[in-house]
């Protein structure tokens, strides 16, 4: 079996915020970052409800690791997964319906987010529950980073706002194109471009490093 | 243990403890969603409750209170009663000594990228539409919402006619969308040019909406006064 390492790291944390970062680097649960990140308060409220599933499910999904048959795993991590996004549904409903509504079906559709489910059966089924907890956190900040990466970048240049506070005045002519889907798919990327470019001069910047010592 | 041997040993694994494991989590998970939803309740109804008021009493000006009602084949009825499928819910106003001001009914029809879906405000005394509302639309942003924003658009519905025809079982002229700048009468929805499509969804929903509501609803005008009338003195 494979040896676990049970000690908790700054890169249990930190490897979803960068290295693994689910959107900029595993390109996983593009439904939601393509669809409600017209806007940074949208953006925003997706990061924090996918942060709450993915730690309360881990969580969950951890404790529970030793008690769920090989055979049923998937099913029973889909279950605890939609319980949990009913209940965000349910709260952000009593919250605010006018971001209820901003956010549409896109709450109901985390439940299949595949990032969700990969981190159950890749991490919390295998870890302890503190660990898949601090792993969840890092996971969830950098899916919500990288949302408002977009979000940000797209309200500015498509509406000339910035969570809603207007910034250039009524001169400014937004460029409408960047809150419709294909602003999205751009600004998408246009920040893959960005983060594929920093991390090749990084290993650019080590293996010179390695030729020095040498 | 090699992965191998793993894999040969799962058909052995008895159905018991998978059944226990699911049945628990399903168990689990239906307490959570229950408790969650008991707590949130009333949140949501008074969130939705003060949505609807906030509509109302934009397309109602004036109002400071309401009432449901509801079109039914026997006429129209205080909303006590369960909404049964056909039936239309409709919402008056009142100002502060109970008089009314005016009704608010929902609307909807297909615009360009999906449903859009109105409250617009009827005003009895004028018989006319006072005001509308969007609660949702999904039109091209820059575009198709100037159906909210266009100032010139919405001064079509300050006072858009929608006077009864004489034998009171439709409207005396048809609500109609015309292109942008050709509005010469009170029933004419002037359009937003760029936002035909959207312009004419609007024009569309009021129109049906329109006929069929008001000719049940200005016959019996009556109940949605006396009633409140009553419910006032009640109420002090």
């Amino acid at each position: 079996m494979r040896k676990q390492n049970n000690e908790i790291t700054w890169d249990t944390f930190s490897e979803g915020l960068w290295r693994e970062n689910p959107v900029f680097a595993m390109l996983l649960g593009m439904c939601p970052v393509l669809a409600v990140t017209n806007s940074a308060i949208n953006a925003l409220a997706m990061g924090v409800a996918t942060t709450f599933v993915l730690l309360a499910s881990g969580l969950l999904i951890s404790l529970l690791r030793r008690q769920i048959p090989k055979q049923v795993r998937i099913a029973t991590y889909i279950v605890i997964i939609a319980t949990f996004v009913t209940i965000v549904d349910y709260t952000i409903q009593a919250i605010s319906l006018d971001l209820y509504n901003a956010l549409g079906a896109f709450i109901q559709l985390i439940v299949v987010n595949c990032m969700i489910l990969g981190r159950a059966e890749a991490y919390a089924s295998k870890n302890r529950p503190l660990k898949a907890f601090v792993n969840a956190l890092g996971m969830g900040a950098g899916f919500t980073f990288a949302l408002l990466c977009l979000g940000v970048v797209r309200e500015v240049l498509g509406a000339g706002k910035l969570f809603g506070f207007d910034l250039f005045g009524p001169q400014f002519e937004p460029w409408v194109v960047m809150v419709l889907p294909a602003g999205g798919f751009i600004v998408l990327g246009a920040w893959l471009l960005l983060f594929e470019w920093f991390k090749q001069r990084k290993a650019q910047s080590e293996s010179d490093a390695v030729v020095e010592v040498r | 243990m090699s992965a191998v041997e793993e894999q040969m040993q799962q058909p052995a694994a008895p159905a018991g403890p998978m059944i226990r494991t699911l049945v628990s989590v399903a168990m689990l998970s239906g307490l959570l969603v229950v408790l969650t939803f008991h707590f949130t309740k009333p949140y949501i109804d008074e969130n939705q409750r003060r949505a609807i008021e906030a509509a109302l009493f934009q397309v109602v000006p004036g109002a400071v209170s309401r009432r449901d009602f509801l079109v039914t084949e026997k006429g129209v009825v205080p909303a006590t009663e369960k909404k049964q499928p056909g039936d239309t819910l409709f919402y008056a106003g009142y100002d502060d000594k109970g008089k009314l001001l005016g009704i608010a009914a929902n609307a909807r029809a297909q615009g360009y990228a999906n449903l859009i879906h109105l409250l617009y405000g009827y005003d009895p005394v004028c018989q006319c539409i006072r005001g509308i509302k969007v609660l949702k639309l999904a039109e091209t942003p820059g575009l198709g919402d100037k159906i909210i924003t266009d100032p010139a658009f919405v001064a079509n519905f300050e006072a858009l006619d929608v006077t009864l025809a004489e034998d009171g079982k439709t409207l005396a002229n048809e609500i109609v969308t015309v292109k942008h700048g050709s509005k010469q009468n009170q029933w004419e929805i002037d359009a937003i040019s760029g936002a035909t499509i959207s312009s004419k969804a609007v024009g569309k929903a009021l129109n049906e909406s329109a006929k069929a509501l008001l000719p049940m609803l200005v016959p019996n005008i009556e109940i949605i006064e006396t009633r409140s009338e009553e419910q006032v003195k009640g109420e002090r």
